[in-house]
């Protein structure tokens, strides 16, 4: 979760670790996470430029690479509003009201993280597929989701729809509701106290889980693998794109494709630095005008 | 005066039950009714239709299904490399978390913020990554092969490495917050009675790490029991030896043989919701564990 990272507390220098210890446990967490972190990322970048940097640009003039991205960005456009829509309305009804079932509801929220991506996909195969349960039912109407675009844009929607309530339910919970029934009370209507007063106490909760939602959204394999059908040029994303790439041993293309993605990747992580230093800044701020105010 | 009358509406709206009383603030129905209506269409649906397709082959066939010998070995792939996996995640996750918080060394911040980077990269591109690397003629694979004999890549350890990779996030996030808590009080304190640095860690700070430990387990072997993507590059795929379930279920969904995989997806769903459940649990004992 997203929070302003707290300093921890001073210890006296006495009960200090040893030094020796000290260096020991640096060294094994420098050792682990250089080997296991950093050398995946390098190696995305350094086997996609193998051939050079021509070679490297030559990769997206390919129609078929640009058939990927472009679907690729079509998914997140349509999945990460529909995401946000839902991460807002969950937020909303779980943080300001109380009801029966609320813990149930929070955890079918969780539910896309416990499920293996692959099963994910496979549920949808077995809800439109041809054989499955509403098969018959599209087939009449010509329909086709499986092995066509809509149900990658489904599967996608699924696998990424926690981000956003799960950033948001937290923040909103704990910010509480007091701030909405003033604004209430001084005659707001519902939508003005969302947009004027909600909202702009969320916004970097907000904006996390959003980009969240995009990196993965831009980056699932597992479940988009099952109900794609692979057609070349129609239904692969780019992480699908890269598998295909890979078989065929064109490993140049496939890890440059691969560092767009990766791009991404670092892309998010720097926002997420940003937002926590804004968040450290923002709280010292707001410890400020809260003293102020008594 | 505001004040308090805002007070008495705040705790009217906590301590009132329901049904019968209007909200304070608007937008109940609304929020509620999307909310339910998206998480219908979208989760339960489908569930259901795939625990429904698995109850079509009646309980012998799913039994048969689910033991047949290639299930049983995947099953066992998977959890063991998970198992090992989730286990060398959670003692060295312990270090990097307790290295990341108590001590200052150059590039700090940085290897902080990459620590989620297993979060933000797509599962394909680590794998290609990675089966780069530990292959025959990899950085790490090739001297290995070289100087020891030993293969990573294309068998069972390629995928204990992947899937280390891939849940290493989880133990280190979670312990962090608890390390950050802990307040240097009960240390001074037994510094102060005596104890070295040693008992001290021992049996001061290390009891409030393990339930906060184990729960960055649960999740690192959940993650890692489902994961796909990282690991179908480096594992090598073959049947009996080094295939995982993820794998197992889109081969046979390749084979049309649908109530098969749906048989192996529902006994992977039942694993992963008891596994969820347990992670609650452990983490509302750690909850009540640390404000005891």
């Amino acid at each position: 979760m997203l929070e302003a990272r707290p300093q921890p507390p001073k210890a006296h220098p006495a009960i200090a670790d040893p030094w020796p210890l000290r260096a020991l446990l640096i060294v094994v967490t420098l050792v682990f996470l250089l080997v296991f972190l950093f050398l995946p990322l390098v190696t995305v970048f350094s086997e996609a430029l193998a051939k050079g940097l021509t070679a490297y640009l030559a990769v997206f003039h390919d129609p078929v690479a640009q058939a990927a991205i472009r679907l690729t960005l079509m998914v997140a456009a349509i999945a990460v509003p529909a995401n946000l829509v839902f991460g807002i309305c969950a937020a909303w009804a779980i943080s300001r009201f109380a009801f029966p079932g609320k813990s149930l509801l929070i955890t079918l929220i969780d539910l896309p993280f416990a499920v293996s991506p692959v099963v994910s996909g496979l549920i949808y195969v077995l809800l439109f597929g041809a054989n499955g349960w509403l098969g018959p039912l599209l087939a009449a109407h010509h329909l086709k989701i499986i092995f066509a675009v809509p149900g990658i844009v489904l599967t996608t929607i699924f696998v990424t729809f926690p981000f956003v309530a799960r950033e948001l339910i937290p923040v909103m919970q704990a910010q509480g509701s007091e701030e909405e029934q003033a604004a209430l009370s001084l005659g707001a209507n519902g939508w003005q106290t969302f947009w004027r007063i909600t909202l702009p106490k969320v916004r970097w909760g907000l904006i996390y889980g959003v980009i969240l939602c995009n990196a993965r959204a831009m980056g699932e394999f597992g479940a988009v693998s099952v109900v794609s059908g692979h057609i070349r040029g129609l239904t692969n994303t780019i992480p699908l794109h890269v598998e295909i790439l890979y078989n065929e041993y064109n490993l140049v293309a496939a890890f440059a494709m691969a560092s767009l993605l990766a791009l991404l990747a670092l892309l998010t992580l720097a926002i997420k630095a940003v937002i926590e230093w804004r968040l450290r800044l923002g709280s010292g701020s707001q410890a400020a005008s809260a003293g102020a105010l008594g | 005066m505001a004040g308090s009358l805002i007070k008495s509406i705040n705790a009217e709206a906590n301590g009132v039950r329901l049904w019968r009383r209007r909200q304070i603030l608007p937008g109940f129905g609304l929020t509620l009714g999307f909310t339910l209506v998206y998480l219908c269409l979208l989760v339960l649906l489908p569930l259901s239709a795939a625990f429904l397709k698995a109850s079509g082959l009646g309980w012998e066939g799913f039994i048969r299904a689910v033991t047949a010998p290639r299930v049983v070995a995947s099953f066992g792939v998977s959890v063991r490399a998970s198992a090992a996996a989730a286990a060398v995640n959670t003692v060295l996750g312990t270090i990097v978390a307790w290295a990341l918080v108590r001590y200052r060394f150059p590039g700090k911040r940085l290897l902080d913020a990459m620590v989620d980077l297993p979060f933000a990269l797509p599962t394909s591109v680590a794998g290609i990554a990675l089966a780069a690397i530990y292959g025959p003629h990899g950085p790490v694979g090739g001297p290995l092969l070289r100087t020891f004999g030993w293969k990573v890549a294309y068998t069972e350890t390629g995928i204990f490495v992947a899937l280390t990779f891939i849940s290493l996030p989880f133990v280190v996030r979670t312990l962090q917050p608890v390390m950050l808590e802990l307040d240097p009080e009960y240390e001074e304190a037994a510094a102060s009675l005596g104890a070295s640095r040693w008992q001290s860690l021992r049996r001061v700070i290390g009891p409030e790490l393990v339930p906060a430990a184990l729960t960055g387990f649960a999740l690192a072997f959940a993650r890692a029991l489902g994961e796909y993507g990282s690991v179908v590059f480096v594992a090598g795929n073959m049947p009996m030896k080094t295939e995982i379930v993820p794998l197992l279920i889109i081969t046979k969904l390749e084979q049309y043989d649908y109530r098969g995989a749906t048989a192996v997806a529902v006994t992977m769903l039942v694993l992963s919701f008891s596994l969820l459940l347990i992670i609650n649990l452990l983490q509302r004992w750690s909850a009540r564990w640390i404000t005891r």
